[in-house]
């Protein structure tokens, strides 16, 4: 206790604070592979420094109370990078980025539960890493994008390839980015806006059905 | 090369280990967590911090002086959101904080807010 008082004074700095109006959150989730740029696309459009959050397989997996956690020194801890973007006044978006590896997995139900979408992130070096993803994200009923971000030394190829190398549906957009842009970040999330938008103005949309049949 | 975050957060958070999450928490598990209270959640204080308070209470109590999210309370704090989230039922208990809920989203969103979105992403 005592002098940790001083130590715990940590907090966001004054400009990094929300205003006292807001009221409504709302989160988008970037899932990709290890250095594929979730990170560095977070950190484009976001008003904060990227923030780091973190949680531990033990936590999470158990749901009682118990001492296992305790003993149990060797859990999986995830750490999940964010940021965040204020829309208005009242309404504030979130950004995580979070590995699509699939031993992270038990902790999606969290993080993408509630979630207005997701953009999955790929490079064209490594498509295979995002099968486990996609399908993960078609079988939740989570709707999402796909994003391929463009380095410089990676092989271009047009995205109907990619798309059919990826076995995507006709009607989940794919779209090029470079993450360092801010532009280019935005326009990223703006495409996968356009489609929940889209989807939530069409009567039988796909991720209804999706998840429907889970 | 990978921009660093703010915080250095999971070599912080291997400082004290499981044993110092364990006694933060008071051994509690979920039971001690509202399961209202998710990442997104938005913190607000209701009352000032006071010395006698435990000093991560305290420190909770101190950065919501304007609405904070569960997840950015978690990074300053370097907590997991697991313990961060029975931190705040405890203050949500005693009434010394609100919450704002989240917009929950179960598959397909509602128009005028997906549009608000946009508009606001549009104007970065
Ligand atoms: N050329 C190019 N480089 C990029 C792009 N996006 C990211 N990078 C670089 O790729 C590296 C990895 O980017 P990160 O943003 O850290 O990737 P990440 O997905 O967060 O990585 P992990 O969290 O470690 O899985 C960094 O060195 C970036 O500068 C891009 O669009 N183009
Ligand atoms: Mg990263």
């Amino acid at each position: 206790m005592d002098s940790r008082g001083s130590e715990l004074a940590v907090g966001p700095a004054r400009e990094d604070a929300l205003p006292a109006s807001a009221a409504t959150a709302v989160k988008i989730v970037v899932v990709g592979g290890f250095g594929v740029g979730k990170t560095t696309l977070v950190g484009s459009v976001s008003e904060i420094r990227p923030l780091t959050t973190e949680e531990t397989m033990t936590e999470v997996s158990v749901g009682v109370d118990d001492v296992r956690g305790v003993e149990q020194k060797d859990a999986t801890t995830v750490a999940m990078d964010f940021g965040r973007i204020s829309i208005n006044e009242q309404l504030v978006l979130y950004l995580f980025g979070t590995p699509g590896q699939q031993r992270f997995w038990f902790l999606w139900t969290g993080l993408f539960e509630g979630a207005l979408g997701a953009v999955v992130l790929v490079d064209t070096r490594r498509l295979e890493a995002s099968f486990d993803v996609i399908g993960r994200l078609e079988n939740g009923g989570v709707p999402f994008i796909v994003a391929v971000n463009v380095f410089p030394d990676a092989p271009t190829h047009p995205m109907a390839e990619v798309r059919a190398a990826l076995d995507l549906p006709a009607a989940v957009p794919i779209v090029a980015c470079d993450a360092r842009s801010r532009a280019s970040s935005r326009d990223t999330l703006l495409a996968l806006m356009r489609y929940l938008y889209r989807l939530s103005t069409q009567s039988a949309a796909p991720v209804a059905a999706s998840a429907a049949t889970e | 090369m990978t921009p660093s975050p703010i915080n250095d957060a999971p070599s912080a958070w291997e400082e004290g280990g499981p044993e110092r999450l364990y006694v933060l928490t008071g051994g509690r598990g979920a039971s001690g967590r509202r399961a209202d209270i998710d990442l997104i959640t938005l913190v607000v204080a209701r009352a000032a911090a006071r010395p006698e308070m435990q000093p991560e209470h305290a420190s909770i109590l101190r950065m919501c002086h304007w609405p904070l999210s569960m997840a950015e309370i978690s990074a300053y704090l370097k907590l997991p959101f697991s313990v961060v989230a029975i931190l705040v039922s405890d203050l949500l208990r005693d009434s010394l904080i609100e919450v704002r809920a989240s917009v929950r989203m179960d598959g397909i969103g509602d128009p005028e807010l997906l549009k608000a979105v946009m508009n606001g992403l549009q104007r970065l």
